[in-house]
């Protein structure tokens, strides 16, 4: 685990001077989430972890022609995007962003659309878990399993926390298509939630 | 029972909102509407506290530490590039 986080600007400037410890810090801490990242374009993981040595390569070489317009997360993951796009795409990514599936299945309303099977508490229940180090490693699988595009969106958004201009600047999408896919995915992924604790009750 | 007026939510819909109303973009009416369903409704409630939950969680998730291994390489990687420069 990272202790003390420096911040990316601070890693930037270190970079520039020549800091070895400053790209292995940089590394460290992008190196998973670009391969996750890289691994919803590409067939397989050796691919994957193709596409982002490429990608760090590629950063090195930029490093005096970024202008700082974007973060530099945003510029990292921009370039792994471009790299992965143009390696070999998994599925069809002309696919336009529609969304027929509700959030929730709607066989847990009624009639009235109001909630016939409501939601079963599980915060408390997985904040334990998650403190106790048991519930990281399934969020992660979880998050795997989610259709590739929505997974995209959620793993900037709520993973790396950026923000939605820079997910749109990343993946390429509008504002509208960007939420979309935030909402299927988060919802997804709540759902999952429901059914791991609802297991264990 | 209270009256379900022709402009109310219902469940159904109101989970649908729930991303547009975390990201600030329901228009002040459709948010107040959004905002008097939750006051109503105690299910809709917890679902919006379990959809603040999974972004809260997927959000602590840390990056996994480099192996030994992979610092040596990256440690390659950066030195070959120096070298080139040179």
């Amino acid at each position: 685990m990272l202790s003390v986080m420096d911040s990316d600007s601070e890693l930037l400037l270190r970079l520039r001077s020549g800091d070895e410890r400053a790209f292995v810090s940089l590394v460290e801490r992008y190196q998973e989430p670009m391969l996750r990242l890289a691994a919803s374009f590409v067939p397989s993981r050796a691919v994957a972890e193709e596409v982002v040595q490429d990608t760090w390569l590629a950063v090195l070489r930029g490093l005096d022609s970024f202008e700082g317009r974007s973060s530099l997360k945003t510029w990292l993951f921009r370039i792994l995007v471009n790299r992965a796009r143009t390696t070999g795409s998994k599925e069809q990514r002309s696919v336009p962003v529609v969304d027929p599936e509700p959030a929730v299945d709607p066989s847990r309303f009624g009639g009235d659309g109001g909630w016939a099977d409501p939601p079963e508490h599980w915060i408390e229940a997985a904040e334990r878990r998650m403190e106790a180090g048991k519930l990281a490693d399934r969020i992660r699988a979880w998050l795997g399993e989610l259709p590739s595009r929505q997974r995209e969106v959620v793993l900037l958004r709520d993973v790396e926390g950026m923000s939605s201009e820079e997910v749109c600047a990343v993946l390429a999408l509008s504002e509208g298509n960007q939420r979309v896919l935030l909402h299927r995915g988060r919802s997804q992924l709540r759902q999952l939630f429901e059914d791991e604790f609802r297991e264990v009750r | 029972m209270r009256l379900l007026h022709r402009h109310d939510l219902v469940c159904r819909q109101a989970v649908e909102l729930v991303t547009d109303y975390l990201e600030g973009t329901l228009s002040a009416r459709a948010r107040r509407r959004f905002e008097a369903h939750l006051a109503a409704c105690p299910h809709c409630t917890e679902y919006l506290a379990q959809m603040r939950e999974t972004i809260s969680l997927a959000g602590r998730l840390e990056p996994e530490d480099l192996t030994p291994q992979a610092r040596e390489e990256f440690t390659d990687l950066y030195r070959r590039w120096r070298s080139e420069q040179q």
